[in-house]
C-alpha cells in the first residue's frame, strides 16, 4: 500500500514526536551527550524536530576524564557543525570536591561515579528533563522503562510506581525539585541505530571501526590500554585489531576483534553478533541486577 | 527459518507490528514470548547464560525460557512478572514490538496500557482449562482499546495429547463469547510454546491443523490499513520560528498526522480560530514533502498568517472534528485512589491539555461478562466505566472507534501529578 511508513521512519517520527513534546512540556531540558553513536541519533533527530529552528536545549556530557581521544575530538566537532551548546561536567570535579570518593582495586571504575556528577548538574543547572539514548533491547531494567520516566527529588528511579504510558500521551507533570528523564529510542534496537547511522550517513567516531591498539584481556574482557589503565601481573598487552561496540569509559568498555571498516561490515557483525553491546561493559557484569540498581539510585 | 537478511535496502522496507500478549497466571505466557526470541535467534548468549544462572537458582534442571522476559530483581524472586516490558525482535519481513502485560486480576491498568498502542493482541489460554474468566476479560480489553487484530493462542496442546476436539471446543466457546464484541479479525492456533509446536515452525505433532504459524501470521497480518487515511487531523505540537536570517519570516506548524492526508494546496480550518488558509508546504529537514499521512512528524506552513498554538488543531473544512466541552468516555481507572464523582482532573487530550470535572457515573462494566453495572457507581482500580465530564476548554475529538489519537485521553491527579485514567471517547 501507498500510504505504509517503514518501521525505521514510524520510529524516527515517534522520537520527534517526543523530543517536541518534551521542549514544549518543560521550563528547561537537556540532552545527555556521550560522543557514542546513541547519542549521535539523538542530536540527528533533535535537528529534525526543530528544524529549521535550532535545537532549543543545550547538550551536556558527563566526562569521567577516562575517555577515548577520538571520542572528544568528534564531540567537539559534532556540536560545532550542529551549532549546539554544550555544556562539560567533570567527574573528576566530583572527586575534588569530595561529592564522591574514586572506587580503589584494579576493578575501579568511574562509571557509577558518573551518577553524582550527573544529578548534582541537574540540580545546580536547574534542568527538568534530561534526554538520554537508552534503549529498551539494552538491558533488562530498561525494558520497563517508560519514555517519560518520573524521577523524584533525590534523583531516583521507582520501577514499581512508575506511572502507566498510554497511546502517545505523555505526564510530564511534576513537583518542583523533580525530574524527566526521557529516552526517545526506547523502541529501537541495536540494529535500528546503525541502520538509521547507514541510512542518514551520519559520521561516528572512529574507535567504531576496526583499528590496531594496545590490548590486554582480564576477565575474559579485551581493554585497550591507556594512561587511565594498565595491565597488572600476569596480563600481557599487545597490538590486536579490534572496534568497540560502545563508547564509554575506556577503564570499563571491553573491546571486539573485528575487521569492520566500514558502517556496512558493522551491520552485518552486529546481525550475525551473539552477544549484546553490554555484554562488554564490565559494569554491568558486576551482579545480575546491576543497572537495575545503579538505575534506581539516578544513572544514565 | 531463513537466515536474517540485514542489507540496508530490505531493512528499511520492514513495516513495524506492535503486539500485546496477555495471559492467566500460568499459562506459559512468558514461556511463548521466550520462545518466540529464541527460535528467531534475538537473544543473545551472555543474556541465556543469566537466563540459565537464574534457572539454577531457582532449581530448574532445563532452562526456564520464560526468565528471559522477567526483567526486575523483585519478578525474578517472586517469578511474576509487574508491570509492562518491551521486547524486540525482527523477522525478514517485519519488526515487532511485544507489550508483555501480566495476567493477574489486579493488572488490568497494565493491559490496557499495553493495548493502547498495539495493532494485535495474543490471547492465551490453558487448553486443559479452555476459556476461562481472564480470557474474556483480556479480548474484551482488546477491543475496548480497538485492537483489530486477535490471535487466540490454545496453548499447552502437548498436555493434552494435541487433541483436535480440545482446541476445536474452545474455538467454539471463544467464538461465541466474541460475537459480543467488537474485533475484526480474529485467528486461532493450537500451539505449545513450551515444545515449540506451530509457534515458529509447524506441529508434525497436528497434522490435523491446517492454518497458519504464529510467527507466519504475526509476519502476515494486514496493518496497513489500520490507521485513519480518511479525517484529516493534525493536532499543534509547536510553533516553529526560527527566526534566523535564512528563515526569517518563516512561521511552521510541527506536529504529527493524527489522520487523513495533507497536501500542498490542501484547503485547511484553524481550530479553535475557525480561519480558513491552504496548506502552503509540508517541511522537514530532508526537504519538502507532496503529502503527509500517519504517522509522520512534519512542519506545515500555511498559505496566510493565522494565529495557530500549541493545542490548535488543523483539520479540513468538510471534515471536521467534533467541538465540545461535554464529553462521553469509557474510562479505565488505573489508580488506587478512586474516582472522584464531581472530582476535577487535568487532561491531556492530543497535544492540549486542559482540565474537566467529572459530571456524572453512568455505570460500570463486568469485564468478565460484559454486563453493565448500574447500582455501584464507584470507579476503583481496574475498573472500567462510562462517564460524563465536563472540560475547561472545548476539545477537538473524535470517537476512538474513528481515531485512536483524537479520540483517546488521559486524566491526571492534580495533586499526586499520577496518570489515574485513560479514557475512551465515545
Amino acid at each position: 500500500m501507498h500510504y505504509n511508513l517503514s518501521h525505521l521512519k514510524q520510529l524516527e517520527s515517534e522520537a520527534i514526536f517526543i523530543m517536541r513534546e518534551v521542549a514544549s512540556q518543560f521550563d528547561k531540558p537537556v540532552l545527555l551527550f556521550s560522543g557514542g553513536k546513541d547519542s549521535i541519533v539523538m542530536v540527528r533527530l533533535a535537528q529534525k524536530a526543530f528544524w529549521p529552528a535550532r535545537i532549543p536545549f543545550p547538550l551536556m556530557h558527563i566526562d569521567t576524564g577516562h575517555n577515548f581521544a577520538e571520542t572528544i575530538e568528534f564531540r567537539d566537532k559534532l556540536v560545532s557543525d550542529v551549532g549546539a551548546e554544550l555544556i562539560v561536567k567533570l567527574v573528576q570535579d566530583s572527586i575534588d570536591k569530595g561529592r564522591v570518593v574514586e572506587e580503589k582495586g584494579i576493578n575501579a571504575s568511574r562509571n557509577s561515579l558518573q551518577t553524582t556528577t550527573l544529578l548534582d548538574a541537574i540540580e545546580e543547572l536547574q534542568f527538568d528533563a534530561a534526554f538520554g539514548g537508552a534503549r529498551r533491547d539494552e538491558e533488562k531494567a530498561r525494558a520497563k522503562e517508560r519514555f517519560f520516566s518520573h524521577r523524584d527529588e533525590f534523583g531516583q528511579w521507582d520501577p514499581k510506581n512508575q506511572r502507566p504510558e498510554l497511546w502517545n500521551l505523555f505526564n510530564g507533570r511534576k513537583n518542583f525539585g523533580e525530574h524527566f528523564r526521557v529516552f526517545p529510542l526506547s523502541n529501537w534496537t541495536e540494529m535500528d541505530v546503525w541502520q538509521y547511522i547507514a541510512a542518514e550517513n551520519l559520521d561516528i567516531p572512529s574507535i567504531y571501526f576496526s583499528h590496531t591498539r594496545k590490548i590486554f584481556e582480564r576477565h575474559g574482557m579485551l581493554l585497550a590500554e591507556s594512561s587511565f589503565l594498565k595491565p597488572v601481573h600476569g596480563e600481557k598487552s599487545e597490538d590486536r585489531v579490534v572496534r568497540f561496540r560502545t563508547v564509554g569509559d575506556m577503564t570499563c568498555t571491553g573491546a571486539v576483534e573485528s575487521i569492520a571498516s566500514t558502517l556496512e561490515d558493522i551491520i552485518q557483525e552486529v546481525a550475525a553478533a551473539r552477544v549484546t553491546e553490554r555484554g562488554g561493559r564490565a559494569d554491568d557484569k558486576r551482579s545480575d541486577s546491576a543497572m537495575e540498581d545503579r538505575k534506581k539510585q539516578g544513572y544514565f | 527459518m531463513s537466515q536474517l537478511d540485514f542489507s540496508s535496502d530490505k531493512y528499511l522496507n520492514m513495516d513495524l507490528l506492535r503486539f500485546t500478549t496477555a495471559g492467566s497466571v500460568d499459562d506459559g505466557k512468558s514461556t511463548l514470548i521466550g520462545r518466540l526470541l529464541f527460535d528467531s535467534k534475538s537473544i543473545f548468549e551472555d543474556q541465556l547464560e543469566h537466563v540459565e544462572e537464574a534457572s539454577k537458582k531457582m532449581g530448574g534442571h532445563q532452562m526456564n525460557l520464560a526468565l528471559v522476559t522477567d526483567g526486575l530483581k523483585a519478578e525474578r524472586e517472586q517469578g511474576i512478572t509487574i508491570d509492562v516490558a518491551y521486547r524486540y525482535f525482527a523477522t525478514p519481513k517485519r519488526k515487532f514490538i511485544i507489550a508483555d502485560t501480566p495476567g493477574h486480576i489486579q493488572y488490568t491498568r497494565n493491559m490496557v496500557t499495553g493495548a493502547s498502542t498495539a495493532n494485535l493482541a495474543i490471547v492465551l489460554v490453558d487448553a486443559r482449562n479452555g476459556v476461562v474468566e481472564q480470557t474474556c476479560r483480556h479480548a474484551f480489553i482488546a477491543s475496548l482499546l480497538q485492537i483489530k487484530h486477535l490471535v487466540l493462542c490454545v496453548n499447552k496442546m502437548d498436555l493434552v495429547d494435541y487433541d483436535e476436539e480440545t482446541f476445536n471446543r474452545i474455538k467454539n466457546k471463544f467464538d461465541d463469547f466474541s460475537s459480543k464484541l467488537d474485533i475484526q479479525d480474529i485467528h486461532y492456533i493450537p500451539i505449545s510454546a513450551l515444545k515449540g509446536d506451530n509457534v515458529v515452525d509447524q506441529s508434525a505433532n497436528m497434522a490435523w491443523y491446517k492454518g497458519s504459524t504464529l510467527l507466519y501470521t504475526l509476519e502476515s497480518v494486514h496493518i496497513a490499513s489500520d490507521h485513519n487515511f480518511v479525517d484529516a487531523r493534525f493536532p499543534v505540537q509547536r510553533v516553529i520560528r526560527p527566526q534566523s536570517d535564512k528563515f526569517h519570516d518563516f512561521r511552521g506548524y510541527a506536529g504529527r498526522i493524527e489522520g487523513g492526508i495533507f497536501k500542498p494546496g490542501d484547503e485547511v480550518i484553524a481550530l479553535p480560530s475557525g480561519f480558513t488558509s491552504k496548506v502552503k508546504t509540508v517541511e522537514t529537514l530532508e526537504g519538502k514533502l507532496e503529502e503527509a499521512f500517519p504517522p509522520m512528524s512534519v512542519v506545515m506552513t500555511l498559505e496566510d498568517d493565522i494565529d495557530i498554538s500549541r493545542g490548535d488543531m488543523i483539520a479540513k473544512p468538510n471534515n471536521q472534528p467534533r467541538i465540545g466541552q461535554d464529553i462521553d468516555i469509557m474510562v479505565c481507572w488505573l489508580n488506587e485512589k478512586k474516582l472522584q464523582l464531581r472530582g476535577k482532573y487535568a487532561i491531556k487530550h492530543t497535544t492540549k491539555s486542559a482540565r474537566c470535572v467529572v459530571r456524572e457515573v453512568k455505570y460500570k462494566v463486568d469485564i468478565n461478562n460484559l454486563h453493565k453495572i448500574e447500582d455501584d457507581l464507584v470507579v476503583g482500580l481496574n475498573d472500567i466505566g462510562r462517564i460524563t465530564i465536563r472540560t475547561t476548554e472545548p476539545l477537538f475529538h473524535d470517537a476512538y472507534k474513528q481515531n485512536r489519537s483524537t479520540g483517546s485521553m488521559i486524566l491526571v491527579d492534580e495533586h499526586t501529578n499520577e496518570t489515574v485514567g485513560a479514557g475512551m471517547i465515545i
